[in-house]
């Protein structure tokens, strides 16, 4: 095999050429062909992925191909498709939200087709080889917590997607941009001026949405699993004193396992996975509303046995 | 030239697997997902390459497709049971069809093989008390208008299919395996006298093995879709190479088509089997059903052209210029068999401009 390229080694027009043609973006375990010609997602790929590998193997887990529709909507308030292998049944959006669509469906293709790991819709950075799973509902301030933990040094793993190994019990990295919605767009730009991020897109389904870099270590160290030690359960609340307040074990497994994107697929397997996390990790309900006070409760939690 | 595939070259000649390259998996494993064949890939290939000669990414693919048909199997199991309970006390004997009959039946066709709804069969009298059990237990027919209940009861096989409510599962409740609307009309009572328990399950019923495989071959060349062409194929090959094994099964096969009207789905799944999978089968019986149904010599040039398209997988990479318009033949002729012109005119036209918008691809 050639020495591993990657997408910031590429001249822009090289990039741009081979995405027209369908290009092997590595992001963790996974291989995604992502074939697209649309600006927006072209800059955005070169801009927001520059550190990932572009594998040359010839083998892909995903195909997904983003292009404008048939017809005039080409033109006319310009749309974008998504299609995954097959022609899909998702909907066009807008064009200029064609690089948050992309980021959509990469976790789309993930946590619909994957079925190897139980797949939990939570946060998950590593310090000092132990991992913290931050499972949340939209809105909860999951994935502001973690880009704010991901600035103060942890490792990114990811901020949508919990793979965990049913083998090994390990938490498997697949790092890739940090997507931040509304507010937490600012919060990220006051904490972090140099932020590495794509331009906002305004009235999606979400609000806006803009996706911050995923930092250049934790891309590098995506095949390091991680040994999961704590879940914690984040909820930001405007004027609220910091809470930690530990869960019971079968309380958290419950509220996990709503959580899992196919938990009730893997069956008994998703079952014993579930159990063997929980059993390995101290499970907490965590509120907070000061950055810095919620970054010094999880460096405490560090040096805890 | 006629497209070919991987995954049907390697479905024929297995031992092939052990030397593939990685973008040959990539190929392989697109068209078997395209072709809902993954799990049962998982099964082949596990057969023939040790876990530690495959490429990881590869065996992790294949691993979760094998997660999947336990979980679907274990499941398949448990709602074959619930189903089992509300029909107790109707004293309606349970007789599966298709994927919850291979399933039950643990037959070669069953391994890895997902399917959305349970299938089951019930004398054309005793629909209203099984219905009506059904609904007892929890199972609802919705989003049916005036219109769909009057098409599925007055023409089609099957009353409309009913949904679990807290369990989302679906089942299809036939009198028949083909419309009232049809060409041909097999006699139920004919599968109902012979169906035969399944072994181990005193409650449980199937299809006898003939009927088994004329079911089969039935839906897959009589009906106008062809989602499911490669998979259906997969079965009838698995289905004539288990139950073949019998002589007696032979000796019985075309006689027993001829009774159920249903020699000409016999002899295209013969003559495809073959063709794709150089399945065995003796030559007197095919001579036999040669003399039964054989169609004249223009009718099979155009039908071995659509076959040997809609019977690929639907990934781009098996298919070529003709598809298309070969799926659009299927589609003209599966209907045409199903209903009179008149008929299907007037389906079409009240589907299309009568029934409210967002249900017409439902019927």
């Amino acid at each position: 095999m050639s020495p591993v390229t990657t997408v910031g080694a590429m001249p822009r027009a090289l990039l741009a050429k081979r995405l027209a043609q369908g290009l092997h973006l590595q992001t963790g375990p996974f291989i995604t062909c992502v074939r697209t010609s649309i600006d927006v997602v072209v800059d955005g790929i070169a801009r927001l992925y520059a550190d990932y590998p572009v594998s040359d193997a010839g083998y892909a887990d995903f195909r997904l191909t983003l292009a404008p529709p048939p017809g005039l909507r080409r033109w006319f308030r310009p749309q974008v498709c998504a299609e995954f292998d097959l022609p899909s049944h998702f909907l066009p959006m807008p064009r200029a939200h064609a690089f948050a669509m992309f980021e959509w469906m990469m976790n789309w293709c993930i946590s619909s087709r994957v079925n190897h790991y139980l797949i939990i819709h939570a946060a998950v950075v590593e310090r000092g080889g132990r991992a913290v799973i931050l499972p949340a509902p939209p809105g909860s301030g999951k994935s502001t917590l973690c880009a704010i933990l991901v600035n103060a040094g942890w490792r990114l793993l990811s901020d949508e997607l919990a793979l965990v190994d049913p083998e090994s019990g390990m938490l498997i990295p697949a790092p890739r941009p940090i997507s931040l919605k509304n507010q937490s767009i600012d919060v990220v730009r006051r904490l972090v001026p140099s932020a590495v991020m794509s331009p906002p897109a305004h009235d999606t389904l979400k609000g806006s949405v803009a996706h911050w870099k995923a930092p250049s270590d934790s891309v590098a160290r995506a095949d390091e699993p991680a040994m999961p030690a704590w879940v914690i359960y984040p909820r930001y609340q405007a004027g609220a004193a910091l809470a930690l307040q530990r869960l019971p074990k079968a309380r958290s497994m419950m509220r996990l396992a709503e959580n899992g994107f196919n938990y009730s697929e893997l069956g008994a397997a998703g079952f014993e996975a579930l159990g063997d996390l929980i059993e390995r990790c101290d499970s907490y309900d965590f509120s907070y509303s000061v950055i810095d006070e919620a970054v010094a409760a999880f460096e405490q939690l560090l040096g805890s046995p | 030239m006629k497209p070919d595939c991987l995954l049907l070259q390697l479905w024929r000649a297995p031992a092939r697997l052990a030397s593939l390259t990685l973008p040959e998996w990539d190929v392989l494993l697109a068209q078997a997902d395209s072709a809902n064949l993954t799990s049962s890939l998982y099964y082949l290939v596990n057969e023939h390459v040790a876990r530690q000669a495959m490429p990881p990414a590869v065996w992790r693919r294949l691993n979760g497709a094998r997660v999947l048909a336990e979980r679907h199997q274990a499941a398949a199991r448990r709602e074959v049971g619930r189903i089992a309970i509300a029909l107790r006390d109707t004293g309606v004997p349970l007789i599966l069809l298709k994927g919850a009959a291979y399933t039950m039946a643990q037959l070669p066709s069953g391994q890895g093989r997902l399917y959305t709804d349970i299938d089951i069969l019930v004398p054309k009298a005793r629909i209203g008390a099984v219905e009506a059990a059904l609904m007892t237990h929890g199972w609802v027919a919705s989003g049916f208008d005036a219109y769909d209940q009057r098409y599925y009861r007055e023409w089609m096989h099957e009353i409309p299919p009913m949904t679990h409510m807290r369990r989302t599962t679906t089942i299809d409740v036939h009198h028949a395996i083909l419309p009232l609307t049809a060409r041909v009309r097999p006699d139920s009572a004919l599968l109902l006298a012979a169906a035969v328990p399944v072994p181990g399950e005193p409650a449980l019923y199937y299809l006898a093995p003939a009927d088994l495989v004329l079911h089969s071959a039935t839906h897959l060349f009589f009906d106008g879709e062809s989602d499911h062409g490669t998979r259906d194929m997969v079965d009838l090959d698995r289905l004539l190479r288990h139950f073949g094994r019998d002589p007696a099964f032979w000796a019985a096969l075309p006689a027993r088509a001829a009774a159920l009207q249903l020699a000409r789905p016999l002899f295209y799944a013969l003559r495809h089997a073959i063709r794709l999978f150089a399945t065995p089968v003796p030559a007197p019986v095919l001579a036999e059903v040669d003399r039964l149904a054989r169609p004249g010599p223009l009718a099979l040039a155009l039908t071995d052209a659509m076959f040997a398209r809609t019977l690929m997988p639907s990934h781009a990479s098996c298919q070529d210029g003709w598809s298309a318009l070969a799926r659009l033949g299927l589609y003209l002729r599966g209907n045409w068999l199903r209903m009179p012109p008149l008929m299907l005119a007037r389906h079409l036209f009240h589907k299309a401009f009568i029934s409210p918008k967002g249900d017409a691809a439902k019927v």
